[in-house]
């Protein structure tokens, strides 16, 4: 909204400041001045303003100049609206609401004998051409720029119809069925029976408070005019201007509610403008009002204010005195409220029975008067205090373990990413653990979001995607986020954890050749995360493709369940090659997700510090023949059968083929460590560990290599 | 070996031991100066240290044992003398190790850059939203958490939205599907701000609150280089007796101070919030140029970086629906909140928000 200093002074004679230092106060109580453009000398500047939706009573040069007066403390000189005497009319003009319920107050004034021409500077406080030109606002003939001018200057629509095209009288009415209007835009319009109309005795004239009708409009021959100042309904007036697409000056005002007051006031505005040009009023104002609507409007109750609550809420000021009753009463007095004192406040607690203007709907409660002292007061002019300290800080439960976790996956080389919330119904039904609780939105971004996650993965796979397909080849991301399961009815949020990788470990080397990142690098991420947890047991499984138990995303060969007490806690391995190939990936990825819910019911574990012997471990090595089918787990747990307490580590230390060993097998180097907490181990005890070791792995299916 | 045999001592004065100790300890020099091989060093090793004809162990036993009391003290300090002597010749001689020419054929070029085990880096949102966590934390903040599917009510009813409020609009909002037969106050929506943490903390426990939210939360807006529908926010909410305005300013003005260095400003303009009156946004004095303008501050000199205000008595009377403390009349509040991913991009000069969703690690291997 453009807003014209030089207008706003008309209004305020002992105005101290200059534009610059007006438009930084105005900014800095909430009536923004987003740009100063200098007129030149002698015009002032203008504001390029925006006002919030709340405010609409300040979205015109009055309004403004009110503001600046309460910043102030100046005299807001009061609107000249003095009309000549009328003359007697032999009926007064007919007006009817009819539509009761929309329309509060509708009043009429006849013109007669005006000359319609151009409109120029008429009188101090109707500079039109001055303002208008400096405004950058089309002149159009004075009738259209004086209903404009009134507009601008107090912020109130008025409409100005060529009274010999109104048959009879106005009514305010809905619309029929099948009535039509041609607005002011050249348009047809087929009106709904939910439009306001203005009316005549036989037709729609306007569409109330949005635009006026084409019939009805001035003209270079007109020579008696109807001015209307009315009071529509917000909601009825929205509803009608976005039937027809429309949003006018007139309608975006009433929509944000009109002051019930201000008809009167711009119908006298408008008028004494058009007489300037010659003509005369016949009869007295005609004002019908909706009793209910004025008593919700101009008419409402008064607002109760305590001194005592305004400073409960505000607190202290930067000036030592704080917010004074005095303060109160200049700031809302000069808002257009009136204070009265009330009988039962003590002297050092004075409140006040506030009337509330009529231009100011927002005001409805203590609370909006509170604000309105502070706004205009100055938020800055408040101290900076700090609230007396409150109860201890208490930490989320899984605080802790969700700090574990990523703490754990950046050490492994993994970079936090932030996926979309959403995936396609497709992949919805790829990979959620229960595909028939999958939660459709309503309103998706595109299809390709239609459908809350109910896994992290389809946005693992899509920032590894991202990456590969990008040529960046070694990719390591972990997402921690939130996922979705249940039905449209009720909605069930998870913690969860995704970790994708591709291309080579993550270590740069000018030395040693990469390696490819592979099975047992992502096990051993989720081996690291389990072992941040004390569980009673932690296992890894995996089962038969056909059974329908393993995700459909993983490689049905290359792919484990983890569970902690018998609990599954997630699933990890290698992308399935038919979803790699459906998503155009060549490399081997290898990803994985936990449900971190069930996790964090584990506790974490807590580190107990163990003695460390001072004796020499000593490693035997074994180098072992096994069948295809025989897995380490099974030689692992032969091991753990053996319950010697010396025997303080067994690990795989390779695995090889070698066709000399024969089809079907391979060979497993594995070392063995004993220790005794309280002595040198002889070598007879060595031998005979060594021994059972050899009888124990037998039984397990595997040879000793010759 | 051409060491003389350790002769009998027979005066015990300072002189004689000072005379007796300096013959052995140019002995001592003397073999160990011809030392070469590593046998040559054992066998002086041997010669001197060696625990049964060491001759150490020999003038230990000899002269020691002959010494009168007065004396073994004096004996002591030169015997203690001259082992050091000779363990720091075999140090020496032993330290000789391999030639110059055997260590420079092991030569590195230490300009070739270090092999590096890479660690990931903490997503610059999670950073950023931890770093304003803890500033809150050292204030007695707890952390508060809700659900990123709200209902209606939680969302906008009880955050004292009107209905028909633009907000309110699909337009802006995404919904879960097939709501539109359910009362308005229980359909469900992603949250469109963690305002409704607010409400469902207060429901939950009497006052004082005093809580920070980091979360997600999701609009139905198109992406562009500052907009994205997904994207985060801290909300804090501060509830108690005698919380007021001034509070809410000292609050945040100290926050900021914490997050952006003491010598940030702090300005408060009136604002509009359906749950807080009075409402506030609030700017910071530019961090680029400190307040004298720049292309980052569009030459303003502030930038704006939250909203807040007190907490309006119609969101207390929702709480209070469950807890009957929240009296309007009794108690007060502030509430704020914060674009988390607006701070980040300042922060770390990052000039598309949709890099924080895009995964690409050229992007996030930069936080490490």
């Amino acid at each position: 909204m453009k807003i014209l200093t030089k207008w706003l002074r008309a209004y305020l004679p002992e105005l101290p400041a200059d534009d610059a230092q007006l438009a930084e106060d105005l900014t800095l109580r909430g009536i923004a001045v987003e740009g100063i453009y200098d007129l030149g000398a002698g015009n002032g500047s203008l504001y390029e303003m925006d006002i919030t939706t709340n405010r609409v009573d300040a979205m015109n040069h009055y309004g403004i100049a009110r503001e600046a007066a309460a910043i102030y403390g100046v005299q807001l000189k009061p609107l000249d609206v003095a009309l000549p005497q009328a003359q007697a009319a032999n009926t007064p003009f007919s007006v009817r609401i009819e539509a009761e319920d929309v329309c509060g107050r509708f009043t009429a004034r006849v013109l007669r004998g005006i000359g319609i021409g151009d409109s120029r500077d008429w009188f101090p406080g109707a500079e039109v051409a001055v303002y208008f030109g400096l405004l950058e606002q089309k002149l159009i003939s004075n009738a259209v720029d004086a209903t404009n001018f009134a507009w601008l200057a107090m912020g109130h629509p008025t409409h100005a119809f060529d009274l010999d095209k109104i048959e009879g009288g106005i009514v305010v009415r809905r619309a029929r069925k099948g009535e039509m209007l041609k607005t002011l835009d050249g348009m047809v319009r087929q009106l709904d029976p939910e439009d306001l109309v203005v009316a005549d005795h036989a037709r729609p004239l306007a569409l109330a408070g949005v635009m006026g009708g084409w019939d009805s409009m001035i003209t270079p021959e007109t020579k008696n005019v109807l001015i209307e100042a009315a009071w529509f309904d917000p909601m009825a007036v929205r509803r009608t201007a976005r039937r027809h697409g429309l949003h006018t000056d007139a309608s975006h005002r009433f929509e944000r509610g009109a002051d019930f007051d201000a008809a009167p006031v711009a119908s006298a505005l408008v008028s004494r403008i058009l007489l300037a040009n010659g003509g005369w009023i016949e009869g007295e104002l005609v004002d019908a009002r909706v009793a209910a609507i004025e008593k919700r409007t101009a008419g409402r109750a008064s607002v109760h204010l305590a001194l005592s609550e305004v400073r409960r809420i505000l607190g202290k000021t930067e000036d030592e005195e704080g917010i004074t009753a005095g303060t109160v009463e200049n700031v809302l007095t000069a808002l257009g409220c009136h204070l009265a004192a009330t009988g039962q406040a003590a002297k050092d607690q004075p409140a006040w029975q506030v009337t509330l203007p009529s231009w100011r709907l927002d005001i409805e409660r203590e609370i909006d008067l509170i604000e309105e002292v502070a706004r205009v007061y100055g938020y800055n002019r408040f101290a900076n205090t700090l609230p007396e300290f409150g109860e201890g800080v208490r930490a989320l439960p899984w605080a802790e373990a969700e700090v574990t976790v990523r703490r754990t996956l950046l050490a492994a080389g993994f970079h936090e990413a932030i996926g979309s919330t959403f995936c396609s119904a497709a992949d919805a039904a790829l990979t959620a653990p229960q595909p028939a609780l999958v939660v459709p939105l309503g309103n998706p971004l595109s299809e390709e979001a239609g459908t809350l996650r109910p896994s992290l993965v389809p946005g693992m796979l899509a920032m590894i995607a991202g990456n590969l397909h990008r040529d960046v080849s070694d990719v390591h991301l972990f997402e921690l986020g939130t996922v979705f399961s249940g039905t449209t009815e009720k909605v069930d949020e998870r913690p969860a954890i995704a970790f994708g990788a591709a291309g080579s470990l993550p270590e740069q080397s000018p030395l040693h050749p990469e390696r490819a990142i592979d099975f047992h690098d992502v096990k051993g991420v989720v081996e690291q995360v389990l072992a941040r947890f004390h569980a009673q047991s932690v296992y890894f499984d995996s089962f038969p493709a056909d059974a329908g138990i393993m995700p459909a995303w993983l490689h049905p060969y290359r792919a484990a369940r983890v569970a902690a007490q018998g609990l599954s806690v997630g699933w990890f391995g290698q992308l399935h090659p038919r979803e790699a190939a459906a998503r155009k990936l060549k490399e081997a990825v290898l990803l994985g997700e936990l449900y971190l819910d069930r996790l964090y019911k584990l506790p974490l574990r807590r580190p107990i510090a163990r003695e460390i012997s001072r004796f020499q471990p000593v490693r035997r090595d074994f180098s072992l023949v096994l069948e295809e089918s025989i897995r380490w787990e099974k030689i692992d747990e032969s091991l753990a059968g053996l319950r010697i307490p010396e025997m303080v580590e067994w690990r795989v230390r390779e695995v090889f083929r070698d066709a000399k060993l024969g089809e079907r097998t391979y060979s497993l180097l594995m070392g063995v460590t004993f220790q005794a907490p309280d002595r040198t181990l002889r070598e007879e005890e060595l031998q005979s560990f060594q021994e059972r070791v050899v009888e124990a792995v037998g039984k397990a299916g595997a040879r000793l290599r010759a | 070996m051409t060491n003389d045999a350790i002769p009998n001592l027979t005066a015990f004065d300072e002189a004689a031991l000072d005379r007796a100790f300096a013959s052995l300890a140019q002995q001592a020099r003397d073999a160990a100066a011809a030392l070469g091989t590593s046998e040559a060093i054992e066998s002086f090793r041997l010669e001197w240290l060696g625990r049964r004809q060491g001759r150490l162990n020999e003038i230990s036993s000899s002269w020691l044992k002959a010494a009168p009391p007065e004396a073994k003290k004096l004996l002591g300090q030169r015997f203690n003398a001259l082992k050091k002597l000779v363990e720091d010749l075999l140090d020496q001689a032993a330290g000789g190790g391999p030639s110059d020419a055997a260590l420079a054929a092991e030569a590195v070029d230490i300009t070739l850059p270090g092999t590096r085990r890479l660690t990931g880096a903490e997503h610059p949102i999670t950073r950023t939203l931890n770093e304003i966590v803890s500033v809150f934390a050292a204030l007695g903040y707890s952390v508060g958490v809700g659900p990123e599917v709200e209902t209606d009510y939680y969302n906008f009813e009880s955050m004292n939205f009107p209905p028909g409020h633009p907000a309110r609009d699909t337009q802006d909002t995404l919904v879960v599907a097939n709501q539109e037969r359910r009362l308005q106050r229980d359909r469900l929506l992603l949250r469109t701000h963690t305002s409704p943490v607010q409400m469902r903390t207060m429901e939950s426990q009497p006052p004082p609150v005093r809580i920070v939210i980091p979360g997600k939360v999701h609009r139905n807006d198109a992406a562009d280089a500052t907009h994205s529908p997904i994207f985060h926010q801290v909300e804090g909410l501060c509830v108690d007796t005698k919380i007021t305005f001034s509070d809410l300013k000292g609050t945040l003005d100290h926050a900021m101070k914490a997050l952006f260095g003491s010598a940030v400003k702090t300005r408060f303009f009136p604002s509009f919030f359906p749950f807080t009156e009075p409402s506030a946004d609030v700017q910071i004095s530019c961090i680029f140029c400190g307040g004298k303008g720049c292309r980052k501050c569009k030459q303003s000199g502030w930038i704006e970086l939250l909203g807040c205000g007190m907490v309006d008595p119609a969101v207390f009377a929702f709480a209070a629906g469950k807890q009957p403390a929240y009296d309007p009349k009794k108690i007060s509040g502030f509430a704020f909140g914060m674009g988390v991913e607006r701070i980040a991009m300042m922060k770390y000069g990052i000039s598309e928000i949709g890099q924080f969703f895009a995964g690409d690690m050229r992007f996030l291997e930069q936080f490490v």
